[in-house]
């Protein structure tokens, strides 16, 4: 049905908003590729749906420019910009029927009724609504009407897509199932997606690349794994997941990464240290901590008491203080949690080197 | 649920007094109507069946019904163009739009009736001034007829016809525009496919009000139609104080009220009461 060379691919640059003393997004510079399926994630009031709103040409941002395959769309109107948009709450027509939602961005485009007819009919059956055409959207379910404004916009084949929050007033197997459809959608139109959400598992599971904001400012653009694996700075770390900081002591470059002092005791690590010397962060997500009689030397670990467990089914996430008082939180095997915790003593938190990452020691 | 139950007596109680007063000064009185209607000048149906077969009292209801017709398209036009500058225009607009709908609130339906009259009398300020640019040599009549009688309630009810239609608009979805807008739709065609059949119910509750109130207007065109444009409501005035017919009268107004309270009925059963206001 759309080609994929038909994808959009956007730039931003230097793309900034102001709203009175507000200051929504700061100087944003980002290229979105063809095809892509870029999040753009964030806490609420961090800038991302303003530069979606942006993207769509809804709001006119106070400086920079937009550019949508080379040309310059900063001034574009939004109706003439073809970005297909499923909104927050879905935003259908209520008047209207399914059939006649999803035909309007080609009623406006004056395509003839037996073209309209046709690609409705492939939209409706595509996104699994058949038997529903003539209901109003008042008539469907939550996940019917998501279904509705995905096809609406998808209809015309725009050359991006962009998604404010889609599926927020969803409950949680349906959330699911619509994010396994939108990715299939994604395969099959190869569009540019471009989607807004808060929630960073979701934004793990579906995209390409995640870009994370946070007042204003674009922190990281990266692949899920990068972003979560090696985060750029601590805001990132703590906003993709649970995350252990421990301060270290010392840092200094060596051959193969970098080694330190954590709790008087020399830490590898495997990135790179040349932006940090000195005092530092070390950070490992909970997954990859595992509980030990005892550290072999040379091995990462630190000593720790248990102190309390919480049982998660598949595994029990336990609590930990070190010796010199840091908090500290793993996901173990439960069995593994239980032993720690009846023993009450002392036991060691080992990981690998390449699991630990460094961020600037003080406030970032 | 002492708490709803106490919500329920308190809600009965101050609303106690406006029904008393209704039953005391509207349906009791009425009901004494309806009795005449039926027993004056002789006990029987008599004045109904005067009714169907009196071609004055035709012709009067039919031009009642055309110019409440007639003025229900042009105020419910007109307000909804006011509705939109008040609802969405800019700060300033919004201010002004209001002060056009709350003064005439503060004039009497008289002196606003008299004030037409002078604006459109053969020497009327309009006359007048387009006789002076020499538009017109002999003066339009514009006063004394149909015509004076639309622009008088018309100017009247147009506020009357914004309260339901601002209700309909501020209860849109502002993100139902952005999206026909995101996807293609220009502003104009926004405006026709979404935001006015989005607004339906406040045509509709507007069209309705205006429709009702022309039904019983008396001052507006006793003065604007010049006893030439004789509406229902100056009918009945006329059979029962001027000739001594008060059968016929009370015939015609029971007529009126059962073929208001019909309207009303229908009206809220497509619009809540309170997207009225």
């Amino acid at each position: 049905m759309q080609q994929p060379g038909r994808a959009a691919e956007i730039k931003a640059n230097g793309i900034g908003k102001s709203f009175g003393s507000f200051r929504a997004l700061d100087n944003l510079t980002l290229d979105i590729g063809r095809g892509e399926f870029l999040t753009l994630l964030g806490p609420s009031g961090s800038g991302k749906t303003t530069f979606l709103m942006i993207l769509a040409g809804f709001v006119q941002p106070s400086e920079g420019r937009l550019f949508s395959d080379g040309a310059d769309i900063t001034d574009r109107p939004a109706e003439q910009r073809a970005a297909g948009m499923v909104f927050q709450g879905y935003a259908l027509f209520p008047h209207m029927s399914v059939e006649q939602n999803i035909a309007f961005p080609l009623k406006v485009r004056k395509k003839s009724a037996a073209e309209i007819k046709q690609r409705v009919g492939e939209m409706v059956e595509r996104v699994g609504l058949k038997g529903h055409e003539k209901k109003l959207p008042a008539q469907l379910s939550g996940g019917q009407q998501q279904r509705v404004a995905l096809a609406r916009a998808l209809v015309f084949e725009p050359g991006v897509l962009l998604l404010d929050e889609p599926f927020s007033a969803l409950d949680k197997s349906l959330r699911g199932q619509m994010q396994a459809e939108m990715k299939r959608l994604h395969q099959e139109t190869g569009t540019t997606f471009v989607f807004v959400t808060h929630d960073q598992s979701e934004a793990l599971a579906l995209s390409s690349r995640v870009a994370i904001f946070n007042h204003g400012k674009l922190l990281q653009v990266g692949r899920p794994d990068e972003v979560y694996d090696r985060p750029a700075n601590r805001f990132v770390a703590e906003f993709l997941g649970e995350i252990n900081m421990l301060p270290v002591k010392g840092v200094k470059p060596v051959d193969n990464g970098a080694t330190g002092l954590c709790e008087d005791r020399a830490v590898n690590m495997r990135c790179k240290a040349e932006a940090i010397k000195g005092d530092a962060i070390l950070a490992i997500r909970p997954e990859h901590m595992s509980i030990a009689p005892e550290a072999a030397s040379g091995e990462n670990g630190i000593a720790a008491t248990a102190v309390a467990s919480t049982y998660l089914g598949a595994a029990t996430k336990l609590d930990l203080t070190t010796r010199q008082g840091a908090k500290v939180t793993v996901s173990v095997p439960n069995e593994v949690a239980a032993a720690a915790l009846s023993k009450g003593n002392s036991v060691w938190l080992t990981w690998p080197a390449e699991k630990g990452f460094l961020l600037p020691g003080g406030g970032q | 649920m002492r708490g709803i139950l106490s919500d329920r007596m308190g809600a009965a109680l101050l609303m106690a007094p406006l029904l008393l007063f209704l039953v005391i000064a509207y349906a009791w009185p009425f009901l004494g109507v309806v009795k005449w209607s039926f027993t004056l000048p002789t006990p029987g149906l008599g004045q109904y069946g005067a009714l169907v077969s009196d071609p004055l009292v035709q012709s009067v209801f039919i031009r009642t019904l055309r110019i409440a017709a007639i003025v229900t398209i042009v105020s419910v036009i007109a307000a909804y163009a006011i509705t939109v500058v008040w609802v969405r225009g800019s700060p300033v607009q919004r201010v002004l739009a209001e002060f056009c709908i709350l003064v005439p609130f503060w004039i009497s339906v008289l002196t606003r009736a008299f004030g037409w009259v002078a604006l459109l009398s053969n020497r009327g300020l309009i006359n007048t001034w387009l006789q002076s640019i020499g538009f017109i040599s002999e003066p339009l009549t514009l006063v004394r007829n149909e015509f004076g009688v639309v622009v008088g309630m018309s100017h009247f009810l147009i506020p009357f016809a914004v309260f339901p239609l601002a209700s309909a608009m501020r209860s849109l979805d502002e993100r139902v525009l952005l999206a026909a807008r995101g996807l293609g739709s220009s502003r104009m065609r926004t405006f026709w496919t979404v935001f006015v059949p989005m607004t339906r119910s406040g045509i509709i509750g507007s069209a309705m009000i205006v429709f009702v109130f022309s039904l019983g207007f008396f001052v507006t065109p006793a003065i604007l139609g010049g006893g030439r444009s004789v509406m229902i409501a100056e009918l009945i005035y006329l059979r029962i104080f001027q000739s001594p017919d008060w059968g016929l009268g009370a015939a015609i107004s029971v007529v009126l009220v059962v073929f208001v309270g019909t309207l009303m009925a229908l009206l809220f059963r497509h619009v809540k009461p309170k997207q009225l206001v």
